[in-house]
């Protein structure tokens, strides 16, 4: 089977996975079209983890919220996937631009997280999903945090005063999916909170996982529920089994 | 006075503990430094390398690095100690140990009759004074077999667990990766699925369909399905057609705690999967995987290393006579083993450690994207620690796992190591695969692939 042959014995079984299966071989190797298949995808989850997100864009995107901007302690990318903790606080400095605002219910947080492509391609959209959705809770700023992992939102949720946070955060690429969004939701956010206390929406991307407006409407069902209910996490999850799926565990999230 | 120290060039190089020395004679690692207990500096390094070499090995059965009441791995780490099977090189320092272990006068049976007798802390700390290469040719003249039904770990041969994971746990489309690996000769140590929903129904209708597809082709393999280890307990309660018990562990009983898992709980598992005799040429029925970083990431470690807290996992492996047991050595991500570099490394003193411990010791050669790594790093991971002789290999469909979301090696991959290095499968699998006609005599992939259609054909 130096190369796929016409009559291919694999089409049947290739429908039933999106696994690389029947590839042909070229000796015991792949073949050239199938490697360099391959190295695309890889390319583009490369490229997703390392591309700086542009900032500037995304806060035209989110007009007219009004935007803050902040970086993590973490002071370049390199550093950053070392040091997941720092990715979890602010950097010196930074929560002086977060004090004296009136504190709020729901404050949004922008994390670039593993995949600055996710971000860009549909935090913006959630958020003007979800804003109509929460009609009656007082939103704060959109806040976007740079080099930042999800439990940044505790320590940016506390400073802004507001009862509940939810992180819009870019997940660890795979080679099919490079940009899913994740939706991170803590009731009570401070510095501390565990993975525990915390609700979570993922695949949020167009090659099949869930749409901007599918996962507004489950953030705010969840966010109405965690303001009524005091509280995020699996007290939240127990009483909702609408949402069981989404709150799956995932490895290596941000 | 400290008891561990030297002096290079007039500069005193001082540290307070044995776990010091360890941590910081360490080549060098993201985990080690998010753990702060990294060397400073490439001269403090070789330093505790010089300290260590000094140190003799019996400190160790002593020097406890976490102690013996609050730590139940450590109470198995000693208690287990076997002192006749330690006799041949009590005498000797850790340097000495290095000597002697790249001597010819360690040979395959000296180096497997040593194997009770050291700890895993011994053999961290020798590991951590060799070069790839030493860890490579030690390696290598160790032979560990291990048996269900095929035998694993004979000369001249790897195995490979065909891993045909699938998103939605879809059994169609996990049969279809199987007969895919099954097309390269792939499948030879285990055919495992990591199920994407962790219940018991999901494991038992997977197990049910690895048997039946396993019998309709007589294929002599075993199968597992990668679940919490009381899961299955109560799977084999139920009747299920077990073949290996699964479970992740650690190096230190908090770490295990964070898998949910308890040396008592091993024990029955292992007793219950033994109870059910389906290994036909061997009764190994056991399946662990480790990796470095683990008790880091559950908060568990001690201030302890992180490549010394994985060997001590291979106690804990050791203890239950496991038919394999592997390193997912890149999967945890680069806070613990930052790029290629780091994950070669640590696939070889993984390897090297277990084997010198005695176990079936292979390697899940794979990274996660967000890595300095990419499939070259792999390419020579792979082939490095085929030329070590490690027990297993593991292989998904063109390297791309889609239900873990990291990338490990080929079916290709594993065709390589056959058709390049000559390396063969296990004989009850190879046999099958020339009944087949998917493998030639010599064990090559036969490049008509007619056996690989005959066995498509088979399963429409």
């Amino acid at each position: 089977m130096s190369d796929v042959p016409s009559h291919d014995p694999w089409a049947k079984l290739r429908a039933a996975t999106v696994a690389r299966i029947g590839l042909g071989r070229s000796g015991a190797g792949l073949p050239t079209g199938a490697h360099l298949t391959f190295q695309y995808a890889h390319a583009r989850a490369r490229d997703a983890v390392q591309s700086a997100l542009d900032v500037d864009a995304l806060a035209r995107d989110l007009a007219p919220q009004e935007v803050i901007r902040v970086a993590s302690a973490a002071p370049d990318r390199a550093t950053y996937l070392r040091r997941p903790d720092l990715g979890r606080r602010l950097a010196s400095g930074e929560a002086e631009t977060l004090n004296a605002r009136a504190p709020c219910d729901v404050v949004f947080v922008i994390a670039d997280g593993l995949s600055s492509a996710a971000v860009q391609a549909h935090a913006a959209a959630v958020v003007h999903a979800c804003v109509p959705k929460m009609s009656g809770l007082s939103i704060g700023p959109v806040v976007i945090a740079a080099q930042a992992r999800v439990a940044i939102g505790d320590e940016i949720g506390n400073l802004l005063g507001a009862r509940l946070v939810v992180v819009l955060v870019g997940e660890r690429p795979g080679l099919s999916v490079a940009d899913s969004l994740g939706a991170y939701l803590t009731y009570d956010p401070r510095v501390g909170r565990r993975d525990s206390d915390r609700n979570c929406l993922s695949n949020i991307h167009a090659k099949g996982g869930m749409s901007p407006q599918e996962a507004a409407r489950k953030i705010a069902w969840l966010t109405h529920a965690a303001l009524t209910l005091g509280l995020t996490g699996t007290g939240l999850k127990e009483d909702s089994g609408q949402i069981e799926t989404e709150n799956a565990p995932r490895i290596g999230g941000a | 006075m400290s008891r561990f120290q030297t002096i290079l060039a007039g500069e005193l190089h001082a540290f307070g503990t044995l776990a010091e020395v360890m941590a910081k004679a360490t080549p060098a690692r993201s985990g080690d430094a998010l753990a702060g207990v990294i060397a400073e500096s490439d001269v403090e390094r070789v330093a505790a390398q010089m300290v260590l070499a000094d140190l003799p090995l019996k400190l160790f059965l002593t020097d406890l690095l976490i102690p013996y009441e609050i730590d139940d791995v450590t109470r198995l780490i000693v208690d287990s100690h076997d002192t006749a099977a330690f006799a041949p090189v009590s005498h000797m320092t850790v340097g000495q140990f290095r000597d002697w272990l790249l001597s010819d006068a360690a040979d395959g049976p000296a180096l497997s009759a040593l194997a009770p007798g050291v700890m895993p802390e011994m053999v961290a700390a020798v590991s951590k004074l060799m070069r790839n290469r030493d860890l490579i040719a030690v390696a290598r003249k160790i032979r560990v077999v291990t048996a269900f039904r095929t035998t694993l770990g004979l000369e001249g041969r790897i195995g490979s667990r065909l891993q045909p994971n699938h998103p939605a746990d879809d059994l169609k489309g996990i049969v279809a990766s199987t007969l895919d690996g099954l097309s390269f000769g792939v499948g030879d140590a285990v055919i495992g699925i990591n199920p994407a929903t962790d219940n018991i129904p999901t494991a038992m209708a997977l197990l049910q369909m690895l048997d039946e597809l396993r019998q309709s082709y007589d294929i002599p393999t075993q199968s597992c399905v990668l679940t919490h280890v009381t899961n299955a307990i109560e799977i084999i309660n139920r009747g299920a057609p077990v073949d290996l018990v699964f479970q992740s562990v650690a190096g230190t009983q908090a770490a295990n705690e964070g898998f949910g898992v308890t040396l008592p709980m091993l024990a029955e598992a292992h007793e219950a999967a033994l109870s059910l005799r389906r290994g036909t040429v061997g009764q190994n029925v056991m399946y662990f995987e480790t990796g470095q970083g683990a008790a880091l990431s559950a908060n568990a470690h001690h201030g302890i290393d992180q490549q010394t807290l994985e060997t001590r996992a291979y106690a804990v492996c050791r203890t239950y006579d496991p038919l394999i047991v592997n390193t997912v050595v890149g999967f945890i991500g680069p806070e613990y083993l930052y790029d290629g570099k780091e994950i070669i490394r640590a696939g070889l003193e993984d390897h090297f450690c277990g084997k010198l411990l005695g176990l079936p010791m292979g390697c899940d050669v794979c990274y996660t994207n967000h890595s300095e790594a990419d499939q070259n790093d792999m390419d020579v991971l792979m082939t490095l620690l085929a030329e070590a002789r490690a027990h297993f290999l593991i292989g998904v469909p063109g390297a791309d796992d889609i239900m873990l979301n990291y990338q490990s090696l080929s079916f290709h991959d594993i065709a390589y190591l056959r058709n390049s290095l000559g390396l063969r499968a296990a004989p009850e699998f190879e046999a099958w695969l020339m009944a087949m006609g998917i493998v030639s005599e010599t064990g090559h992939l036969i490049e008509s692939g007619a056996g690989a259609l005959r066995l498509l054909e088979a399963a429409q």
